[in-house]
């Protein structure tokens, strides 16, 4: 996964609101105002977190927090539903854990 | 007499009629709702600050949401009725909810309980349908409605039902590049059951209308062969066409569904009996006509019987009139309302039999399919589970693991059951039992358990 694949999502309407500024894996990045975890992540790279049970990465798949595939980390510990938390500026979100926790 | 509790849980258009037909007898149910803002799935609303009118996100159904979300509006600004957004139900015993939000958690006790919870989309797996990617059909609505936004650059969405039209024509119109639209329903079988959708005809004129929009894109009575992906994603569909012919569609987000399933769970942990129906090809909740389930639970919209919006607004007001009346109370006259739900019912059974779901291609899937996404079960380990243990969905799971993952069994449990029902020499799913729903019914933090509101 490499910088220059860029997001998955395509921004169709509604671009006209507040920039926010987030941490995504230690890298800043911008989203929108009204975002939700998973739309400011997925429209900056193409996936959210490793799968557990498998080889391939992971982008979310109800979008209405009933597959539970979306969950991600924050920096200070606690995971996160991207699909139904909205964005706010200064978080500080992981696509995988922290290798040096216990 | 103290007034009685009652909970709704589901603000959708089932519970938001629910609570007006309660409010409207001058009692004052809570309404419990995973949402931010009422309105369900359906008629879900963009957060704060976006702009797109309700005709540009609803189309024809603009009416319908705007006045639902103005009658809850409504109640809930007057104080007649208590709503909690982003809160779940996480379980329930003995007339007590175990409620989660974002500040933790909280015991709410009823004396009626209300679930309208709606439904999810249905999902047969496809071969790679674990890579990022792959969504469901609703949820690339969703993603559209309330966040303005396509999955992807180049689309392809497969299953069969209303929505798969439907959300096809509404990512054309916001501007997404559609790939091909993929129903593994027949022409035949869609044609047979015609004479049941033209109960509803500017229903089923509509969905003609849509198709005809969809010109070259749309192609019935396709099989599913797979979906190529990379690290990174999908880049493709295979599919044979209705002549067999091998087609490959290039493509990097694929939308899959096969009409919808009930959110049952709560239901279940309320102790309401369930009867496996042919129709829907899943296990549905018991109740009367107006929604009663047996002890002061009432179940009303898609989580009772997949009628859609409509129906769900009928349900709504019937279960809360069949509440009052149990309490004693003046309840609406229903007759009007009981006729609509029957000529609903035989409507959405047409869409059920014109749109099935796809059992052949369940059974036919390789060893090396993952069935479960959350924890990369196969369909072989299910196969080979189901001939060791015996083929029970319950023993399945507990052996094998299928529907043990954090979905808890909703995207895969329809699907193992036909996979158990062959191994096992069973002609129906229906044989193989039901999962039985397990709180929570959605994941909580530990936190939650050990503080309270």
């Amino acid at each position: 996964m490499t910088e220059a694949t860029g997001g998955r999502l395509v921004r169709l309407a509604e671009t006209v609101r507040q920039p926010i500024r987030f941490l995504l894996d230690g890298v800043e990045r911008t989203a929108l105002s009204g975002d939700t975890v998973l739309t400011a992540i997925l429209t900056n790279v193409p996936a959210l977190r490793q799968a557990e049970f498998g080889p391939e990465r992971r982008a979310g798949f109800c979008l209405m927090g009933a597959c539970q595939d979306c969950w991600i980390w924050q920096e200070q510990g606690p995971r996160l539903r991207a699909c139904s938390t909205p964005v706010a500026d200064g978080m500080r979100l992981q696509t995988r854990t922290r290798e040096d926790w216990p | 007499m103290t007034e009685p509790r009652i909970v709704i849980v589901g603000a959708g258009p089932a519970g938001i009629r629910a609570a007006e037909t309660l409010a409207a007898a001058g009692l004052r149910p809570t309404v419990i709702d995973e949402g931010a803002k009422a309105g369900g799935q359906i008629y879900r609303r963009p957060p704060d600050g976006f702009t797109r009118p309700p005709a540009t996100l609803y189309g024809s159904q603009a009416e319908k949401a705007v006045a639902l979300h103005g009658v809850f509006d409504g109640l809930a600004a007057a104080g007649r009725i208590v709503h909690l957004p982003r809160h779940s139900v996480a379980a329930l015993a003995d007339g007590t909810l175990h409620v989660v939000g974002d500040s933790g958690s909280r015991w709410i006790g009823y004396d009626r309980l209300i679930l309208a919870t709606g439904a999810t989309d249905r999902l047969a797996p496809v071969p790679g349908w674990q890579a990022p990617g792959v969504y469901s059909l609703g949820a690339m609505q969703i993603a559209l409605k309330a966040q303005g936004v396509a999955m992807g650059r180049r689309i392809v969405l497969a299953g069969s039902g209303p929505l798969l039209t439907l959300l096809a024509t509404q990512l054309l119109k916001a501007g997404a590049q559609i790939a091909a639209v993929l129903d593994t329903a027949g022409m035949r079988g869609q044609i047979a059951a015609f004479p049941d959708l033209a109960v509803r005809p500017s229903f089923a004129l509509q969905g003609l209308a849509m198709r005809a929009r969809l010109g070259r894109l749309y192609h019935a009575g396709i099989g599913l062969e797979g979906i190529e992906a990379t690290e990174t994603g999908v880049t493709a569909v295979r599919w044979t066409d209705a002549g067999g012919r091998s087609r490959r569609t290039a493509c990097d987000a694929v939308g899959l569904g096969w009409h919808l399933k009930a959110e049952t769970q709560l239901a279940d942990l309320a102790g309401c009996r369930f009867d496996y129906d042919a129709t829907w090809s899943q296990w549905l909740p018991c109740a009367d006509r107006m929604g009663r389930a047996g002890d002061g639970v009432y179940l009303a919209g898609d989580g009772l019987r997949l009628l859609g919006a409509d129906g769900a607004e009928v349900a709504g007001r019937l279960a809360a009139a069949a509440c009052l009346s149990d309490l004693g109370l003046p309840a609406p006259d229903t007759a009007a309302d009981l006729k609509r739900l029957d000529r609903l019912e035989r409507f959405a059974r047409g869409i059920a039999r014109a749109f099935p779901w796809p059992a052949d291609q369940v059974r036919a899937l390789s060893d090396d399919t993952v069935l479960c996404r959350c924890e990369g079960i196969t369909a072989g380990s299910v196969r080979e589970t189901a001939a060791y243990g015996g083929a029970e969905a319950n023993r399945v799971k507990s052996l094998g693991r299928a529907g043990m993952g954090r979905c808890q069994g909703r995207y895969c449990q329809l699907a193992a059951a036909e996979l158990i029902a062959v191994t096992g020499g069973l002609v129906h799913a229906g044989e193989v039992g039901r999962l039985r729903a397990q709180a929570p019914v959605r994941p909580m933090p530990i936190r939650a358990l050990l503080e309270e509101d």
